[in-house]
């Protein structure tokens, strides 16, 4: 199932509506990469509150997403990691160390309208 | 003990009888061979904790069973004598090496008194006479030690059931304070129960306070580093405080990485910094203390 990708002002934001394949994830990175060249955004919120399993190679993909997009000068914000994914991903050892995240989708946009220095400070 | 397969019937059935000459002769001689067992019991200090009429009311009880199980070879009644013996007695600070040790007292005495009534027999009577004195010992020791281990697992159920709160001190901004032994069940409850409250709450920032914990080495580090990873993961931050001087050396010699974890030295501190990276200013205005009937 291929995931909507929304403008929103400046902003991008995907929602994972069910649980990806391996393809859609590709899918994904490849729709976010053109639509923030297309409309040059400044940032992009995945919301994943609809995954109650994020497997490695998921979570890496998201990783890979967000790395790339700052690449083209947009920060990336993953919301929605609900309680059980989120002990799951740091048992496994996936703790997103370089990503943003954000409760929810409200909390995601608040962090990238808020001025630069503090967004990089308090996501991590 | 002879091999049961060399054993002929005559052999049994001869066994048999002596055995029931056994019980018999201890049947016989109950109230002095009970009298000199609790005096040896007492010369042992053994079972301090009861008073000179419980040790004896529980020495007939045992004595009896005793005798029975020689008798029958079945250990059922004597298990549900010793667990219930275990249940009255464990509270009141009875040790497993007492309980043992006056079994075992039991078992000497009698075995005197039938040596000294059978000078002759002495290998029949062994033969006859330990199997069934060291199944005893072992089934009285194993309930007692079973029953504490129920004791046991019930105390750290309820300790682990005083659960740990996460409190709201002003919006967005959580205290969870942590008092007692971490182990790895209770740090992995206390991040489930500190995840739902973040989501609960919309949490930005949670203040983690181990005051309350003595001790930290390496596994409980890392379940905090982890804890707080997962926090970030549903978007707070983490202040951890009231690391002490000696947990922070610790820490430092067991080269812990805990470089990521946003520390601050007191509760106090910790929530002023919250209060910032909330955007907080708390300002004093004229003290209310001046007034305090207002």
């Amino acid at each position: 199932m291929a995931v909507p990708i929304l403008k929103q002002g400046p902003f991008l934001i995907a929602t994972i509506q069910a649980a990806l394949t391996d393809t859609d994830v590709l899918l994904l990175q490849d729709d976010v990469m053109a639509q923030v060249t297309r409309h040059r955004s400044r940032g992009i919120i995945v919301d994943v509150t609809a995954l109650d399993v994020m497997d490695s190679f998921v979570s890496r993909s998201l990783q890979g997403i967000a790395r790339m997009t700052r690449l083209r000068g947009a920060e990336t914000v993953i919301v929605g990691i609900q309680p059980e994914v989120a002990f799951a991903m740091v048992q496994l050892g996936m703790a997103f160390e370089d990503v943003l995240t954000a409760l929810d989708l409200e909390e995601g946009l608040a962090l990238l309208t808020r001025p630069r220095k503090e967004a990089t400070d308090s996501g991590g | 003990m002879a091999d049961p397969t060399d054993v002929t019937d005559g052999h049994r059935e001869s066994n048999a009888d002596l055995l029931t000459q056994l019980v018999a002769h201890l049947r016989n001689n109950r109230t002095q061979l009970r009298q000199e067992w609790a005096r040896r019991i007492g010369e042992a200090r053994l079972l301090t904790a009861l008073t000179q009429e419980e040790i004896f009311s529980e020495a007939t009880s045992v004595y009896d069973n005793y005798v029975e199980v020689l008798e029958t070879g079945s250990v059922e009644a004597l298990q549900d004598y010793a667990r219930n013996l275990s249940e009255r007695i464990i509270p009141r600070g009875v040790e497993t090496e007492e309980v043992l040790g006056i079994v075992l007292l039991l078992r000497d005495v009698l075995a005197r008194s039938l040596f000294e009534k059978y000078p002759d027999e002495f290998n029949r009577v062994l033969d006859v006479y330990e199997p069934a004195a060291n199944r005893i010992a072992n089934t009285v020791a194993i309930n007692f030690v079973t029953e504490r281990e129920r004791v046991i697992r019930q105390q750290q159920e309820a300790i682990r059931e005083l659960s740990t709160p996460v409190l709201q001190v002003r919006e967005r901004l959580l205290i969870l304070p942590i008092i007692g032994v971490l182990d790895g069940q209770r740090a992995r409850q206390l991040t489930e129960q500190l995840l739902r409250a973040i989501r609960a709450n919309r949490a930005r920032v949670v203040v983690i306070d181990i005051t309350g914990v003595p001790t930290i080495d390496s596994t409980v580090a890392n379940h905090l580093v982890q804890t707080v990873d997962a926090s970030r993961l549903m978007g707070a931050s983490v202040i951890i405080t009231g690391l002490s001087p000696e947990i922070a050396q610790t820490l430092v010699t067991l080269g812990v990485e805990l470089g990521k974890v946003n520390a601050v030295g007191d509760l106090q501190g910790g929530i002023e910094e919250a209060e910032r990276l909330l955007g907080y200013q708390v300002s004093m205005e004229t003290p209310a203390l001046d007034a305090p009937t207002g």
